[in-house]
């Protein structure tokens, strides 16, 4: 979910999609569930009244619930939606909060709007235009084409805990609304047990309601407790891997930011021990920090804090240990093999996500696959393994692809001469009007998540661009002073 | 208009947002504000329509291989949002649901075109002009 990237403890190998032990998990899979061998019942479908509970109302558990009930409603059928989501969005403060960077790619901004769902300023707290790469050896700034406001950087609650009135819309809450503006209740109790009868699951909430449905949607994040339940319903569901993220946020007021950090989202390629990567992402009146390395822990989050090319982006005087709060939350690094059974679908983090950048933009691309499978083609596992699975392959496919692009940003971070010639490329690049942007492209949709890793692979071994690095290679090599170029973020 | 959370870019009064006869491998949506729809024919200009907030146009540049038919201009200060051809024709393949939308205006457009016509057709009669050629629905 965090807008964060690369990560040295979990190589290439680890999602390689033929590994015996991942095979083993398969086979283990199939055992649990001979349905699995069969495609289960597969003439199970939605139809005028039937029940569907989407447990969990982040954004894939709102978009699932949006595109089902618009779809449904293109075809003439009557569907009753409960949205479980024991926590408030609107409140103030952190209760709501959904523990993320809150980056709102461009494609996703793009893919909302042709859905019809454009995102306000009221919930949007800052429009990105621009990267800003720093690095030991300079910085450089990266502009969208267009220089036009793609990005969107959202609170996902009612913002830290120093915040008793919040002034925006959080992004959970606007997309919950608009779920249940197309007829969905709202069901503020915490689900605590799940269970099948006669085939039927069941979900048990906290407040000792039990209700069974024709389908159940799993729409909770990683650190939800609930998702071990499905572990032992047999139904093959084994939960996705995880790693540790850092998550601050800082107050700095409107006028600070708009001075210091400007309308950039900036990012870090430091050489400190466990860190791989770090962003500064400007909002409203705050700053979010994220980081993703190794063993991510508090101590981690200071060391970067007090870096030098951290403390020249934000305002002379600021002290890296005020900050108005902080998080340690688990992302998804490694999807589920079978986020699906008769009746049961798992979509966003509790399924299948993409790898370190662009969560959001998951949760998206499955919850609406998912709302597709169950409105055109059923409710069946066969269904969701022949219409929803494809999707989930494809983001699996992408991540592999992925490890390589991110193992390619570790070589630049540990090397300063490589991190050099990223500089002077880039530089040149973005000084230059017109020309092909190779590299700049590049580190954009890195950075903002914004293409398949597949497409940037692909663009990573372009020969205009090995040649335009070989070019810089020589004068890279030479000792340099300490900064090679300095942008003045406006 | 301008907030900090604004998405898309802000297009003055009079600001040109694409020109008939300019290729197009973009479509927009507004954000804000409201734009002027145009024809130009022997350097006349004729406003066919105004479009406001949440509106998607130049779609036809993502279907068909032609020059923009339309030259679109901001009536106020508009934001608008740039959506790449590239990024939806790569979704569309993945999921067609996206074309619900464009779908959905052609066909309203389609609509409003039909009425436009039999109204003119009537404003003609009324005025004791026959059409050449009779109009098929």
């Amino acid at each position: 979910m965090t807008n964060v990237t690369c990560h040295r403890t979990f190589p290439v190998g680890i999602l390689a999609p033929k590994t015996p032990r991942r095979e083993a998990r398969v086979a283990a899979a199939i055992a649990m569930d001979p349905g699995r061998q069969t495609g289960g019942e597969a003439d199970l479908a939605l139809e005028d009244g039937s029940r569907i509970a989407v447990v969990g109302s982040g954004p894939a558990g709102s978009l699932f619930t949006y595109f089902l009930l618009e779809m449904a409603g293109r075809v003439g059928m009557k569907l009753a939606v409960d949205i479980y989501e024991p926590r408030a969005f609107a409140q103030a403060g952190p209760v709501g909060c959904n523990m993320c960077g809150g980056i709102i790619s461009e494609s996703l901004v793009q893919n909302l709007a042709m859905d019809g769902v454009n995102l306000p300023p009221s919930v949007v707290q800052r429009g990105i235009d621009a990267y800003v790469l720093h690095t030991d050896v300079g910085s450089v700034r990266i502009s969208t084409p267009g220089e036009e406001m793609r990005i969107g950087a959202v609170h996902r609650g009612g913002g830290p805990r120093d915040v008793t009135e919040a002034k925006w819309e959080s992004f959970d809450h606007h997309l919950q609304a608009l779920a249940l503006n197309l007829g969905a209740q709202l069901v503020q109790t915490r689900v605590d047990e799940v269970s099948r009868e006669d085939g039927r699951p069941v979900l048990r909430g906290r407040d000792g309601t039990a209700q069974s449905y024709d389908l159940v949607v799993i729409a909770v994040g990683v650190n939800s407790s609930i998702l071990k339940s499905f572990e032992g319903l047999g139904i093959g569901y084994e939960r996705p891997k995880v790693t540790k993220t850092l998550i601050r946020e800082y107050y700095l007021g409107e006028e600070a930011i708009n001075k210091h950090l400007g309308t950039s989202m900036h990012v870090f390629l430091l050489d400190i021990p466990r860190l791989e990567f770090a962003a500064l992402i400007p909002k409203g009146d705050y700053v979010t920090m994220c980081l993703l390395g190794e063993d991510i822990d508090h101590a981690l989050g200071d060391a970067f804090a007090d870096t030098p090319e951290v403390r020249a982006v934000m305002p002379p005087g600021w002290q890296p240990d005020e900050k108005s709060c902080q998080c340690l939350p688990h992302i998804n690094i490694h999807g589920v093999e079978k986020p699906f059974a008769d009746r049961i679908v798992f979509i966003g983090d509790s399924g299948v996500t993409r790898l370190y950048k662009d969560g959001i933009g998951a949760a998206y691309r499955t919850a609406k696959a998912a709302a597709r499978v169950a409105v055109f083609d059923g409710i069946s596992e066969a269904a969701f393994r022949k219409h929803y699975q494809p999707v989930c392959e494809s983001i699996m496919s992408d991540n592999r692809i992925g490890e390589v692009a991110f193992i390619m940003t570790r070589v630049a971070r540990r090397l300063r001469f490589v991190r050099r010639i990223l500089l002077k490329v880039t530089t040149r690049e973005q000084d230059r009007a017109g020309g092909r942007k190779l590299l700049s492209s590049i580190l954009w949709d890195m950075f903002s998540g914004s293409a398949p890793y597949g497409d940037i692979f692909r663009r990573m071994v372009n020969p205009g661009l090995i040649a335009r690095l070989a070019v810089a290679l020589p004068g890279s090599l030479l000792p340099s002073r300490r900064r090679d170029h300095t942008e003045v973020v406006t | 208009m301008t907030g900090n959370g604004a998405l898309g870019r802000v297009y003055e009064p009079g600001e040109v947002i694409v020109r008939q006869g300019d290729e197009g491998d973009c479509m927009f949506v507004i954000q804000d504000g409201e734009v002027d729809i145009l024809v130009e024919e022997d350097g006349a200009e004729a406003l066919l329509r105004v479009a406001g907030r949440n509106e998607i146009l130049g779609e036809m540049a993502i279907f068909e291989h032609q020059p923009r038919s339309a030259t679109v201009r901001a009536r106020g200060q508009a934001r608008i949002l740039t959506l790449d051809k590239r990024n939806f024709l790569r979704r569309i393949n993945e999921d067609p649901s996206l074309a619900f939308q464009i779908v959905e205006i052609m066909s309203r457009r389609v609509r409003e075109l039909s009425q436009e016509v039999l109204e003119l057709k009537a404003a003609l009669s009324a005025s004791g002009v026959t059409p050449k050629e009779p109009i098929r629905g």
